[in-house]
């Protein structure tokens, strides 16, 4: 099939970007949507052009690196997965498609559709963790979890810290992937003993990154190629407040 | 004499690791902090060792190409870790778990590693629970097993089948924490480009910042490469776009051994190839072979009426279709290890039964299970006449339940519904099991630098068991490497900070500078991508599931020529000073192009089979492996000459005092 490209190209942080027409042809509907941005690449580089920067790495929808706003929707226009798993075959011959990267003002653009996440690693190394040094733990089956409160902390572990969330929220918020995080650790014993300064900590950092507010839209759930659920919202503001009252800091 | 010293302690297998850690070396805590130590890469070995080494002092700088540690590949793996726990209560314990590597390795692994790693394997699983990682757990909240690549006991832990991302992600909190405390420099976006030598030992790299495209020197008292496996060698593999062989490679040309290059893993269960553009291929769980069946048709005129698309494979009669696994191997059947199931599926493709439009897939069939489940679901709920449609309707489920995620990956990719009709797959490249050669202490023979995780040969021997991977990973970096490092370390207390103003890091990076250079100068006219993927092919064709002296000869001509044209004609756009995803390319494969070199002249001088090494000429009639531990009892172990066509072979001999070897039979 030939589709019609339209994709932002910006030549770097500081440059103010601008979208552009491409074309491509011969394009087959077993193609991944990167395969076929691959494609594109080869010829604009045998024609001497420079090719569009992009993030991606695992090609099987789990390091969380590729991104894209597709027809201005974060992974394109099917549920549950990332755009690395996104086929050709999700479009039609002669179709205009629309790609830009993730935009959000804590995720500034590295060049073209490749932006900046740190922001994300930052918020993690706020509190995202049990303070458990090698060596010292426990025999593992010392510590029973609920069956139910594992499952739900694996659900919400599923994370993959792409950045879907913020991207399509109208707040560039980041409250679904924060939560997923405090979730996981606030539904098993390890980490309550940590769990108020955790909470506390991790959404002080995700202001500081310039993430916005939650506004309960619930865009970022349907958008999250891993289905991680709101729920974690709620819970990350019961823990928010019952750390705010109880905190002796 | 050679010039390889193991340095495996004295005593019995099972006392050596107790013994090395009693008689250690061991730095002081005020020492430990003016010791610096490198880590590059962040995957499971790279992650656990940064963590572990900054929790107990040591000033440590990680590095990483992608934008995050969190993205390293060991993310993707699907099924699982081992560990002797014995929580089943099946008669599990670290011997056995060393036992089973050692066979699965075929005999080419060395017997003190295994143990070692067999034994520190269950603190891996305390550790990791320690730290939050949501195993899967049974009803009583304690963790749940299952069993996996054909091994008698049930001891591999699991996270759905995520597990990999659950470790990482483990083993990425511990790394955040000690950044957070300032005990680990993070330098995102970074990619190692040479390791710098000063006086015989490894005190620093040179790396380029992705994103300005600058060139930074970074000394350390000690260099860990815990930067993955090479399978990307051939172009087409499960590995991430971006898993290289470029800093084990640098190392490697500064005098770092590289041990059996040529062991790679080509894993059974992988979605065919479907065109021209395929960027890589994506596995499916080795756990779907428990229930599926695997088969090609028995009539070479139904294969190819399937392969013209006239015919599908729910249109072969029962009679009609050769279930080669179970007729070959009637003790095992579909759950054969990874080399023997891959070979097969080639020689049947190889004869002509390939069933998809290129001839290079069988089908891995659902049919049968979703109707022995559907009638098991069917007594249960004492349904007495249930019709054919209803038991296919509870079976599925059953298989949903079981299989959900993977059969909804398969749809994804490509578009055809496992639940109505047979899975295609095809073998393809996973895992390479040669790496850098290390020592008992994981050091390679540059002193100081040491490899971790699949960047080194250690564990696996010529064929790595299901599950084993993500175990040796994490016993590496977490319980491994903070002993042995004091050892050297030790010595190192009175050195000081390492400067970076010397000759040798002046001429490491001057090389690193003109090799970027050239490429941005370079006025060629092909792409990096079309050289990788003709090297790609050759590789596969060549040095792939089956090799042979002709073939071996041939690709080592091919690959000199690919390497002289890469030089003269690739074309690499945009610059140095930015982001320029075809720069960092333009490098990796230029290693890759001596690498495939070294590979195929490592196939060639191992005149036997084993593990996923299957020479041609070595087989029994029946078309099995066969090896020869009169002439191949050893670890290859290659020096770098500056043409790779002389590079020098050393040989460690394997010992096995504990285990006897015999020839490993799955009929």
């Amino acid at each position: 099939m030939k589709l019609n490209l339209k994709i932002w190209r910006q030549k770097n942080r500081e440059d103010k970007g601008k979208m552009v027409d491409y074309s491509i042809d011969h394009v087959s509907p077993d193609m991944s949507f990167l395969e076929m941005l691959d494609v594109l690449n080869e010829q604009l580089i045998n024609k001497g052009d420079d090719p569009i920067a992009f993030d991606h790495d695992c090609r099987e929808g789990i390091c969380g690196m590729c991104s894209l706003f597709i027809n201005g929707r974060a992974h394109g226009p099917n549920y549950g997965v990332t755009t690395c798993q996104l086929h050709m075959r999700s479009f039609k011959d002669g179709d205009t498609i629309f790609i830009e990267p993730w935009r959000a003002q804590a995720f500034p653009v590295i060049k073209d559709l490749a932006v900046d996440r740190s922001a994300f690693d930052r918020v993690i190394q706020a509190g995202g963790y049990v303070s458990a040094n090698t060596g010292g733990a426990q025999d593992a089956n010392c510590l029973p979890v609920p069956k139910e409160n594992a499952d739900k902390a694996f659900a919400a572990a599923t994370c993959i810290g792409c950045g879907a969330c913020v991207a399509t929220c109208k707040n560039g918020s980041a409250m679904l992937f924060v939560s997923a995080k405090v979730s996981q650790l606030a539904l098993l014993p390890q980490g309550k003993a940590e769990a108020q300064q955790r909470v506390l900590n991790m959404v002080a950092q995700m202001d500081a990154e310039g993430f916005g507010n939650c506004s309960n839209t619930g865009a970022c759930e349907i958008e999250c190629p891993k289905g991680i659920s709101l729920e974690n919202i709620a819970r990350m503001n019961r823990e928010f407040m019952k750390a705010s009252i109880l905190s002796e800091k | 004499m050679s010039k390889l010293n193991s340095k495996i302690p004295e005593g019995s297998v099972d006392k050596k690791w107790t013994d090395y850690k009693n008689h250690v070396k061991l730095v002081n805590p005020a020492n430990k902090r003016s010791i610096d130590i490198i880590v590059v890469g962040t995957g499971l070995a790279g992650s656990s060792a940064a963590a572990s080494l900054a929790e107990m002092g040591y000033s440590v700088k990680a590095f990483c190409f992608q934008d995050s540690p969190r993205r390293a590949h060991s993310i993707a793996a699907q099924g699982g870790i081992n560990a002797a726990k014995n929580y089943q209560n099946d008669g599990d314990s670290t011997y056995r778990l060393f036992y089973d590597t050692i066979k699965g390795g075929d005999y080419r692994a060395r017997e003190a590693n295994v143990h070692r790693l067999a034994e520190v394997s269950a603190n891996i699983i305390d550790q990791c629970v320690a730290q939050g990682v949501p195993f899967a757990r049974d009803y009583g909240g304690l963790l749940d097993n299952r069993s996996f690549g054909g091994t008698q006991v049930q001891r591999t832990f699991y996270a759905a089948g995520q597990t990999g991302q659950q470790l990482l992600l483990g083993a990425y909190s511990a790394l955040s924490r000690q950044i957070a405390l300032g005990k680990v420099k993070m330098y995102n976006r970074h990619e190692m480009l040479d390791v710098v030598v000063v006086g015989g030992k490894a005190r620093g790299i040179i790396a380029r910042n992705l994103v300005t495209g600058e060139i930074e020197r970074h000394s350390a008292h000690a260099v860990l490469l815990c930067s993955g496996g090479y399978g990307n060698v051939f172009f087409l593999s499960t590995n991430a776009m971006g898993s290289n062989v470029t800093a084990a490679w640098k190392a490697h040309k500064r005098g770092a051994f590289f041990g059996n290059p040529c062991f790679t893993q080509i894993h059974p269960t992988c979605i065919p190839v479907s065109g021209d553009h395929q960027s890589k291929l994506t596995l499916m769980s080795e756990s779907l072979r428990n229930d599926g069946r695997i088969w090609v048709p028995k009539k070479k005129e139904d294969a190819v009426a399937i392969q013209q698309g006239k015919k599908l494979g729910k249109d072969i009669a029962e009679d009609d279709r050769d279930y080669y696994l179970e007729r070959r191997y009637p003790a095992f059947g579909n759950l054969v290890p990874r080399d023997v199931a891959s070979r097969a599926a080639k020689e049947r493709c190889d004869a002509g039964f390939g069933v998809n439009a290129t001839g290079q897939a069988v089908f891995l069939d659902y049919a049968a299970a979703i109707e022995r489940y559907g009638k098991i679901e069917a007594n249960k709920h004492n349904m007495t006449n249930p019709t054919p449609e209803q038991i296919r309707a509870m079976g599925k489920d059953v298989v949903k339940e079981k299989y959900g995620n993977l059969f909804d990956m398969y749809k994804q990719i490509t578009g055809e519904d496992p639940y109505e009709t047979p899975m295609k797959i095809y073998p393809a490249v996973h895992y390479t099991m040669g790496g850098l050669w290390v020592d008992y202490e994981l050091m390679t023979t540059i002193p100081g630098c040491y490899a971790l995780g699949e960047a080194n040969f250690s564990d696996h021997g010529a064929n790595r068991l299901g599950a084993s991977a993500l175990m040796q990973g994490l016993a590496d970096g977490y319980f491994v490497i903070p002993y042995t490092i004091g050892n050297y370390l030790a010595d190192d207390i009175r050195t000081g900070k390492i400067p970076t103003n010397t000759p040798e890091f002046d001429a490491a990076e001057k090389a690193v500078k003109d090799q970027i250079n050239f490429f941005v100068n370079n006025k060629g006219t092909k792409s990096v991508d079309y050289f990788h993927k003709r090297l790609g092919k050759i590789m596969w064709d060549k040095c792939g599931m089956a090799r042979n002296e002709k073939g071996l000869k041939e690709a080592i001509q091919e690959i000199r020529q690919l390497r002289e044209e890469f030089w003269k004609e690739v074309r690499v756009p945009g610059s140095n000073d930015e982001f320029n995803p075809e720069l960092e390319k333009a490098g990796r494969v230029a290693d890759f192009l001596e690498l495939g070199e070294l590979m195929c002249m490592d196939a060639l001088t191992r005149e036997e089979s084993c593990g996923g090494h299957f020479r041609e000429e070595s087989q029994t009639e029946e078309g099995e492996a066969k090896r020869d531990d009169n002439r191949f009892s050893f670890v290859s172990a290659w020096e770098y000459k500056p043409d790779i066509k002389d590079e020098v072979l050393h040989k460690e001999e394997l010992k096995f005092e504990e285990i006897k070897v015999v020839a490993r039979s799955y009929k």
